[in-house]
């Protein structure tokens, strides 16, 4: 092999280069990690104080009137207060937790070095796409703070509550100005991110490494760059088009005839709220497979390497990853089945629905089918992936029900639709990104975290959270409303309080639970044992390089692939895995 | 392995409520609720097999192959076994998708019948209103400078139009047992929606639009209609009730609010 | 000695072949490969702008067929003359690049600032059918069909104002004489994205004259 040529990638030196405006794709991913790790506890402290508030509803808080003297005036968390929590807490898990983590923490640090590449493709337009998401997060957080507090029209910001201005509630004023502004930043992001994991994963594989020797990961990780593409590309169009109705006066979705608060409104002339669920459903539909998608490529990475065996239907696996992508663009009237769209959609929205849980299955069977006949080892890593196994099937189910426009007769907008998607986003993904943390903890950081915290941390999660959402399926049969702030107005809820105590008492133990895993994760940073380069004896490309790695991942010298990413267990194979470089004197299938 | 029966647990503990219908579904009051609830048990049997299957197969592979010294078995799938749960899947999936068709149908593609009882529903922030045509069938005409909530006229009743001279507004539904019934539903600010359990039905208003929504209600009593779509900090106590009453006690009813006019 | 995009036939023979990067064999050298990350990072790039105008021309269409408030406004004839400007923008580019395939530096220079500054002119120009359209008091909130037509052409300038700093970085770079062959790829993904905005104005006039 001739000499490299002069990629002219040197070292970066000096503090602020290192560690801060970095272009380095490992301390990017790093940063995003660290920015999702903030969002999630503000977000869980957000669910806290609602789901408090909840069983709580008159209870008198000495501390929320210090935050919230509108608020909470009194000590008393008023309904709007509760709504806007609620809106916030939506939308920081969605954006700042479920669309970074997986996808630009995780894949930002490891795509590069599963497919052999020093770098991302564009390691400016990296730095700037962090740096964008740490404004967009910024500009969110204001919202607390200016006057009327955050907006309380729900994550989904639904027009003409969302489009109208401080008429339609508190919060409804700057404070939903500077939601739509963040969202319009964060699509800003994610762009420039799609750009850079598409093209990386196109143009920089290494030799050998053909698309169809990748690990999962980097399948997931594409798919999910593409749809974040197209479906934020179509979130940013729609937010400019609330921001002129919200600032300017157009009517792209503000009707005529409104009148809010004893005020007529004239100046809007037919503009439709269901242009808004449209557009944005066309985003946020792909924006759930976003969310979970890399959480599956990790589960199957690491049901492999942990059962020392190959991914059962690696190719089904990966079709199966590429419809939910391309179907995900097709099923987005299922979140409008009641919204008055017109109902021959519904039903072709349904039958699309339908069909995009057929690969969702296929993974669940491989998955099994690749445990099957395996040896499998319960590092904490794996007990995460084996989880989200367990909350994917719970979580998927429900969506049998939702997905037909008969059953959601009854069922939008109640506690069966709010425990359908947390058991999905809240939990499956949140166990895809614990399970991602503790295998590449070591890669990452240098040292091994501890396994029997990390154990307990698992099953008091695991439990606490079956605890917290399952019951809400249980509610949605009752046909307990959802975003209700207090449900003492309404009488055949009164049996169900107790159910939502219960829902709160969980919550605050798997909250607690979560100082297990903080603990786990600093004190390993500083004090755990060294890690050695490959601790769990895995395949692919990351485990190959030096703990941590040098800035340029492979040293100057491009590795060549020859084995495909889950070559376990080989008859005949000397160990009981080949790394994807080893030479090609090895058995193997590839 | 401990995952192994802690997964099991929560298994057997979650179906034994969808089987012991510890927190269930009020009863329907009419056919289409009857359907609705068939159509609900098939879904449940569907999936609450393959949520326990799914599970329990877990739970055992966890067990039976969990590392012991022997080596694992090596194998890149099986496309048979591909194509059988693919297949399985897609056909039940969309076989219940197409059963429940007709449930869809009956609310939405169907026409309300011609005798179906018209009434006007007003969502608003933060209270319902319904409006009764009265004995000459016609809706007077409505303009929002007439509304004026304080004085019991939210929909903007102009008073110069004879056809609403009888026009009954009521804060809560009232309805004849038994009568096919058209609500033609309108919002004057935000996203509200009508949903009343027992009939199994639920529906969006939205304001700029005119939506109708038909149905029948085939046992008297009083029901709760909670508002089902986010819309305000009163979203909570935007709640109302729809009374089902013989139809001698309908017309009664609607004499009493005429002679209050 | 023969010329191509990817070599400077003024910088002699290119370095030494990497086999590492690339698809399997492809890519001729390390260079190559980056060439086509960038091609491929524009593609992508214009993927997502498509769907922006995607999204607003559904938006349009479905807001035309909603209510009779659709009032199609009389667009200022300057826009023909910017579409004209636009155009030409694009052919200077493109005689500029064709200039510096045969190594024609001097010339390059001369098309692309020519190139360039049409660009400035069009963005001119649309000021002017803006400034227009207010005297004639058709405002953003005026109607929906004015709503859209400055929300469609304002995107259309917010993009090409990114495609405007890209063509005058690059005009910076060949007028200081440090338009070097690797910065050849700038050259060609500068001007391509630029065609793209002309294919997307174009399809702009189509709209608002034909539905707008």
């Amino acid at each position: 092999m001739s000499a490299p040529v002069a990629h002219a990638h040197h070292a970066p030196e000096g503090f602020i280069r290192k560690y801060i405006f970095s272009v380095d794709h490992k301390v990017i991913g790093i940063q995003y990690y660290f920015l999702g790790l903030f969002s999630v506890f503000v977000g869980l402290f957000l669910s806290l104080l609602m789901r408090y508030h909840m069983v709580n509803p008159s209870a008198k808080v000495a501390w929320f009137e210090k935050l919230w003297h509108t608020g909470a005036a009194g000590g008393i968390m008023t309904p709007e207060l509760y709504l806007s929590l609620m809106t916030m807490h939506g939308t920081i898990m969605v954006f700042f937790v479920l669309t970074t983590v997986p996808q630009s923490g995780f894949g930002n640090y490891f795509l590069p070095i599963q497919i052999g590449a020093e770098d991302m493709a564009f390691p400016v337009l990296n730095m700037m796409s962090f740096w964008t998401t740490l404004l967009s997060l910024v500009v969110m957080m204001a919202a607390f703070f200016v006057q009327g507090g955050a907006p309380l029209s729900g994550w989904t910001a639904y027009p003409p509550l969302s489009g109208a201005g401080v008429i339609t509630g508190p919060g409804e004023g700057l404070g939903q100005t500077l939601w739509v502004l963040s969202i319009a930043i964060f699509c800003g992001a994610s762009l420039m991110g799609a750009i850079n994991f598409i093209a990386t994963t196109v143009d920089l594989r290494c030799k050998g490494m053909r698309l169809m020797r990748m690990p999962l990961t980097c399948w997931t990780w594409l798919v999910t760059a593409i749809l974040g593409l197209l479906g934020f590309a179509v979130l940013l169009s729609a937010g400019v088009l609330l921001i002129l109705d919200r600032e300017v006066g157009t009517s792209f979705f503000l009707p005529t005839g409104m009148m809010i608060s004893d005020h007529i409104l004239t100046n809007h002339k037919g503009g439709s709220p269901l242009l808004w669920q449209h557009l944005f459903w066309f985003f946020g539909h792909p924006e759930v497979y976003i969310a979970i998608l890399p959480g599956m490529g990790v589960t199957s990475h690491l049901l492999s390497t942990f059962s020392r065996k190959p991914i059962f239907g690696y190719k089904a696996m990966v079709y199966a990853i590429l419809s939910i992508g391309f179907l995900g663009f097709l099923v987005w009237g299922h979140h409008m089945f009641m919204s008055g769209m017109n109902p021959y959609s519904a039903m072709a929205f349904s039958v699309m629905t339908m069909c995009i849980g057929v690969p969702s299955a296929i993974k669940t069977f491989n998955w099994i089918g690749t445990l099957w006949g395996s040896k499998i080892h319960f590092d904490t890593a794996m007990m995460f992936a084996l989880g989200f196994v367990s909350l994917f099937v719970t979580g998927g189910i429900s969506g049998i029900f939702l997905g037909q426009p008969a059953l959601d007769l009854y069922f939008h907008d109640t506690y069966f639709v709010v425990g359908h998607f947390h058991m999905i986003m809240g939990v499956a993904a949140i166990f895809g990104m614990f399970a991602g943390t503790f295998y590449w903890f070591p890669k990452m950081f240098g040292k091994m975290m501890n396994e029997t915290l990390g154990k307990i941390h698992f099953y008091a999660t695991f439990i606490g959270v079956y605890c917290i959402f399952t019951p809400m399926h249980y509610l949605g049969i009752v046909g307990n409303p959802r975003r209700y702030s207090d449900f003492s107005n309404v009488d055949y809820l009164g049996p169900m309080i107790p159910i939502h105590q219960f829902m709160t008492y969980a919550a605050y133990f798997t909250a607690a639970v979560q100082l297990i895993f903080v603990v786990n994760l600093f004190w390993s940073m500083w004090k755990g044992p060294k890690a050695p380069m490959n601790p769990w004896n895995s395949t692919s490309l990351e485990w190959s390089i030096p703990t941590p790695p040098p800035f340029d991942n492979f040293g100057g010298v491009h590795p060549v692939v020859y084995h495909g990413p889950y070559e376990f267990s080989v008859p005949g194979a000397e160990k009981d895995y080949i790394m994807q470089n080893a030479p090609p004197t090895e058995s193997a299938h590839s | 392995m401990l995952l192994a029966p802690v997964i099991w647990v929560l298994t057997v503990v979650i179906c034994y409520f969808f089987v012991a219908k510890t927190w269930w579904f009020p009863p329907p009051i009419n056919q289409h609720g009857v359907a609705y609830d068939e159509q609900f048990f098939r879904t449940l049997v569907i999936t609450g097999v393959i949520f326990f299957l799914a599970q329990v197969v877990l739970g055992y592979v966890i067990v039976k192959f969990r590392d012991d010294g022997r080596r694992a078995g090596y194998s890149h799938g099986n496309n048979k076994m591909e194509t059988l749960w693919t297949s399985a899947t897609a056909v039940l999936f969309l076989g219940l998708v197409l059963m429940g068709t007709k449930i869809w149908a009956g609310v939405h593609f169907d026409e309300a019948p011609p005798d179906a009882i018209p009434i006007e529903v007003l969502g608003k922030q933060f209270a319902w209103s319904f409006r009764y045509p009265g004995a000459d069938g016609k809706f007077g005409r409505t303009d929002l400078k007439f509304v004026n909530d304080s004085a019991g006229n939210p929909f903007g009743i102009d008073d110069k139009d004879p056809a609403g001279k009888d026009d009954i507004v009521s804060a809560s539904l009232k309805i004849p047992v038994g009568k096919p019934i058209k609500l033609i539903m309108h919002s004057r600010d935000v996203i509200h929606n009508f949903f009343v359990r027992e009939l199994r039905v639920k529906q969006d208003i939205v304001p700029g639009m005119e939506i109708p929504l038909h149905f029948q209600a085939d046992q008297a009593g009083v029901y709760e209609v909670p508002c089902s779509e986010l819309c305000g900090l009163g979203h909570f106590q935007m709640r109302t009730t729809m009374t089902v009453m013989t139809e001698a006690e309908f017309e009664q009813w609607k004499q009493q609010q005429l002679a209050q006019k | 000695m023969a010329g191509s995009l990817t070599h400077d036939i003024l910088q002699g023979p290119p370095p030494p072949v990497d086999p590492g990067w690339g698809d399997d064999g492809g890519g001729s050298d390390g260079r190559g490969s980056s060439r086509r990350a960038s091609f491929t990072g524009l593609y992508v790039l214009l993927a997502a702008s498509t769907m922006v105008f995607a999204a607003l021309t559904s938006a349009l269409v479905v807001r035309r067929g909603l209510s009779d408030d659709w009032a199609s406004i009389a667009k200022p004839q300057i826009l023909w003359l910017n579409t004209a400007v636009l155009l030409a923008s694009s052919a200077a580019l493109e005689l500029a690049r064709r200039a510096l395939k045969s190594g024609a530096r001097g010339r390059f220079n001369i098309w692309w600032t020519a190139g360039t500054g049409l660009g400035i002119l069009f963005l001119a120009g649309q000021w002017v059918a803006w400034q227009q359209l207010r005297s004639a008091g058709v405002f953003i909130a005026s109607n929906p069909s004015s709503s859209f037509f400055y929300v469609l052409t304002a995107s259309h300038a917010f993009h090409l104002l990114g495609g405007l700093s890209a063509l005058i970085y690059v005009d910076v770079q060949a007028l200081r004489l440090s338009l070097g062959p690797a910065k050849r790829t700038r050259v060609d993904i500068s001007a391509v994205f630029w065609h793209f905005l002309d294919g997307i104005w174009l399809y702009l006039m189509l709209l608002f004259y034909v539905w707008g």
